[in-house]
């Protein structure tokens, strides 16, 4: 396999109802980097990650336009059970995320979808629930984990599909500090690539060396995630802010 | 506060009724249940020893009794409408302590009570041997439509998840001053359960999403991997064959 993980050319996309949502978006991300995808609410940031894996644009009958190439091969409707193997997605509502009676049947419903059967299936999902340190949880309900939990469990349903890239959708936001701080552990530990959305921009430095900067449907700046949080003005223009007291310059990065 | 909904009923032991698979003792409750129903109410001893059947099942299911007593009480609507017969009912009339009741009227009552009483005890040893998810597989097993027991294993997931949501939008209610006494509180939660729906139709939405992002293409992946030995057939059978002998030798006796 060769090429970049995601390559976006001119994506341009519109709601069934009329409201345009991504007006022209370009990047690309190398594998193995780790991006971080900013920008403040109705920027576009989860439309266009839902065209990552053709849930949503031309490629699943709705409109829009513009190229999509995963692994190097376009997005295509005769591949989207293979893109959709390659790109997992984690939704920010894990209540969402899981659907299944208990937290095995959740990791295996993947997996399960790809062809695994027996003996497999199930090396999979002790392998993807060990990743993110729940295998003593497997037969338990997903309601009664805590929120922290159900947010690896829910990471864990993705990896157990073996994906090359990983997104995730705010997947610090409602937790609490400990629990940010294990799921920061468990994403810094996975080799793949990394693409997540966030609103929590010390979790974005501490992840992700890169950054996207997204606003009104459009990448408006691109580049370290340090520089970008040091750019004052280019964070007031787009309706960024750093918590009080952080300085993205006194701490450190992941940069190597 | 509604964590225990997704256990269902389940009472933790292991027994014997506990081991067995899910899919043999539907088949046991429904033949079980047939057997009593088919039953003439007159038949007492019938009753008595369906009765007897069932006390044994509960003590191999090592049920706490009072457990089985307190769950019961889903059966209070039909005793009450059963109490009322006898003094409803037309017909021939007996004087009980002073009072006419109508001879088919305390017949009626007496059918009413004992199969209903006994359907919900062999229900609720069902329910409180076996959890949620073994109960979806059994389903699974005697092949119900995947796309019901997809419903039904949703409904087990989600039912604390809106359950939840409803409690919130109580609290908000309330928490700004609400007071509507019984008739208010019914008109607040009409209005409430509409914007349930929106929320649980959008959540459906979202969940479908995740489902096709992990390469759901129409079909749930199976619960059950195996099915049930036939010893375990014979086993978890052998109590509803008994029923059926009974409720045979009621009907020929009555003949």
């Amino acid at each position: 396999m060769s090429g970049p993980s995601i390559h976006v050319e001119r994506l341009v996309f519109a709601y069934p109802d009329g409201r345009q949502a991504l007006f022209g978006v370009d990047f690309t991300i190398q594998r193995g980097e780790r991006v971080a995808l900013l920008g403040p609410n109705g920027a576009g940031k989860t439309t266009l990650v839902l065209h990552l894996n053709g849930i949503l644009g031309s490629v699943a009958g709705g409109s829009g336009s513009g190229r999509i190439q995963i692994g190097g091969s376009d997005l295509h409707r005769e591949h989207l059970p293979e893109v959709r193997r390659k790109v997992g997605l984690v939704f920010q509502d894990p209540d969402d995320q899981l659907f299944m009676p208990t937290v095995r049947d959740d990791v295996a419903f993947g997996p399960a979808n790809l062809g695994l059967r027996g003996a497999d299936l199930e090396a999979r999902v002790h392998e993807a629930l060990v990743q993110v340190g729940m295998q003593d949880h497997a037969d338990v309900a997903p309601h009664h984990l805590s929120y922290g939990q159900r947010r690896r469990v829910a990471v864990a349903t993705v990896l157990a599909m073996r994906p090359e890239v990983l997104v995730l959708d705010e997947p610090s936001s409602n937790l609490d500090p400990a629990s940010r701080r294990e799921l920061a552990d468990i994403l810094s530990g996975l080799d793949v690539t990394l693409l997540m959305i966030t609103h929590d921009l010390p979790y974005a430095l501490q992840l992700c060396e890169r950054s996207l900067l997204m606003d009104d449907g459009r990448i408006v700046a691109d580049g370290s995630t340090r520089d970008l949080l040091g750019d004052a003005h280019l964070m007031s223009a787009h309706r960024l802010e750093l918590p009080y007291g952080f300085d993205p310059l006194s701490v450190p990065g992941p940069e190597r | 506060m509604t964590g225990s909904a997704g256990d269902g009923l389940l009472v933790v032991a292991d027994s014997r009724i506990h081991r067995l698979p899910a899919q043999v003792k539907i088949v046991a409750l429904f033949v079980f249940v047939l057997a009593v129903v088919s039953t003439p109410a007159g038949v007492f001893w019938a009753f008595a020893l369906y009765g007897a059947l069932l006390v044994w099942c509960v003590v191999l299911a090592k049920l706490p009794p009072l457990v089985v007593m307190r769950r019961l009480a889903v059966e209070t609507p039909f005793v009450v409408f059963a109490l009322v017969l006898p003094f409803v009912a037309t017909g021939p009339r007996v004087e009980v302590l002073g009072v006419s009741l109508s001879q088919s009227g305390v017949l009626g009552s007496w059918n009413v009570l004992a199969k209903g009483t006994l359907g919900v005890v062999a229900a609720i040893v069902l329910s409180a041997t076996t959890g949620p998810r073994a109960l979806l597989a059994g389903l699974e097993r005697l092949r119900l439509p995947s796309t019901l027991v997809a419903i039904l294993s949703f409904m087990v997931r989600y039912l604390s998840v809106v359950s939840d949501d409803l409690q919130r939008m109580r609290i908000a209610r309330e928490s700004r001053g609400y007071r509507g006494g019984r008739a208010g509180h019914l008109k607040a939660i009409a209005g409430g359960v509409g914007a349930l729906f929106v929320r649980s139709f959008e959540r459906g939405e979202r969940v479908h999403l995740a489902m096709q992002s992990r390469g759901y293409t129409g079909r749930m992946p199976l619960l059950s991997e195996s099915g049930a030995a036939r010893v375990q057939w014979v086993e978890g059978l052998a109590i509803s064959l008994a029923a059926v002998v009974i409720a045979v030798t009621a009907r020929v006796v009555g003949l």
